[in-house]
């Protein structure tokens, strides 16, 4: 065997064992790694009353309702799997709505509705120009846009 | 003996990879092949931003703030392709002692790191507007920054083998810095999969696109011009290391009288 075909041998283990290693410790980190917590974890795994998370998820159509106060919200949010209520004081994202992707930060009460300190809109893969949104939206109920 | 004459030896050693191993052979090359990549690099990017910026309709949900895609798209492309390029030079240089694919990596880093940087920034303008934030934490994110900060390193440690003579070439720890580095690609790829994250999923993928054709062709342009580009100014690099080598080697025999 010449140098050469050692040297290619040794250098593709190395990086077939880096990229095995690589793999491995991103799957362990699953679910540390993991960006927020879906309705669905905080059911099976329970999040207790007080620790301060990020839930994600999708914001239940015809469940946004606005307290009196004005600047209150309340809706649930879900993963398709479970619903948990949420509440949020102060100025929501312009792409926050009713059946749009959300990641609120804060932590449930004793009664399992979660208070938020903070909101994020999160967005989908999918980009369309408008004339192209009542067609795949032309069933559900338009609410709330979120352009003018 | 010169040292780009130790692979290029008789008629077995035709294959292309050591033909190249010249320098004076590589110019011939790629002299007018810079040209023939930077042109029409630079005429597709601007076409393509011109009709992204002008022509196409704005995104049902985000608006204008969507065209940032055509910048934000091909940089993150980019990035990740240079340290796959770095990779493959790495490669090349442990393994065959390819004198180019040294230079090949030196050459690469800094516009590899420029363009992580642009995907970084722009996805910070993009991510204000549209989630409410400049800057979380997740999965996608974060293995984004860690790849500008491998190039940062990859870029000290070449210019630390530089110094210590590797005629413009970058050491093996460096090489192997840039073999290891790669692991992160395939995590950046799957980051948005393996651990749900603020970023969006993918939205090109093999089995079609979900951005709507409308909206999606002028990043075929940008993506092309772009990667045009970004060969272009890799061959301009290398061309500048093999030049300098030049006046050095010039430099240590006018020395040596």
């Amino acid at each position: 065997m010449k140098a050469k075909h050692q040297r290619l041998i040794l250098a593709l283990a190395a990086l077939v064992a880096l990229v095995g290693a690589g793999l491995l410790a991103a799957s362990a980190l699953k679910d540390e790694a993991a960006y927020f917590y879906a309705p669905n974890d905080v059911k099976t795994k329970g999040v207790e009353p007080g620790k301060p998370i990020r839930l994600g998820g999708m914001v239940v159509r015809n469940s946004l309702k606005r307290a009196a106060d004005g600047v209150t919200i309340h809706f649930d949010v879900t993963d398709g799997k479970a619903t948990v209520p949420a509440r949020f004081s102060g100025i929501a994202p312009d792409l926050f709505k009713e059946g749009g992707g959300v990641v609120a930060e804060g932590a449930f009460d004793a009664k399992g509705m979660f208070i938020a300190t903070n909101l994020l809109a999160k967005h989908d893969e999918r980009y369309m120009p408008r004339e192209l949104e009542g067609m795949t939206y032309n069933e559900t109920t338009h609410e709330m846009k979120a352009e003018k | 003996m010169p040292y780009w004459r130790w692979s290029v030896g008789p008629a077995t050693d035709a294959i292309l990879m050591h033909r190249f191993a010249n320098p004076a052979r590589f110019l011939k090359i790629a002299r007018p092949l810079t040209g023939w990549l930077f042109w029409p690099g630079l005429l597709l990017l601007l076409s393509g931003a011109a009709v992204g910026l002008f022509v196409t309709p704005a995104d049902y949900l985000q608006g204008q703030t969507v065209r940032i895609l055509y910048i934000h798209v091909p940089a993150a492309w980019l990035g990740m392709g240079g340290w796959s390029g770095i990779a493959i030079a790495a490669l090349m240089q442990l393994v065959w002692r390819h004198p180019l694919a040294a230079i090949a990596g030196r050459a690469i880093a800094a516009p590899g790191a420029l363009f992580t940087a642009i995907c970084l920034m722009t996805g910070s303008i993009w991510g204000r507007p549209t989630w409410g934030t400049w800057w979380e934490w997740d999965g996608r994110m974060t293995s984004m920054l860690v790849l500008f900060f491998l190039y940062l390193g990859y870029i000290a440690l070449a210019n630390a083998s530089a110094r210590q003579g590797q005629q413009g070439g970058v050491s093996n720890v460096t090489a192997i810095f840039g073999l290891v580095g790669a692991v992160n690609i395939p995590i950046i790829n799957r980051s948005v999969v393996w651990w749900n994250s603020l970023h969006q999923g993918p939205s090109i993928t093999l089995r079609g696109s979900s951005i709507d054709g409308s909206l999606l062709w002028p990043l075929g342009f940008t993506l092309l011009g772009f990667s045009l580009l970004f060969g272009a100014i890799v061959l301009m690099r290398m061309r500048a290391i093999l030049a300098q080598n030049k006046v050095e080697a010039r430099m240590q025999r006018l020395a040596r009288g």
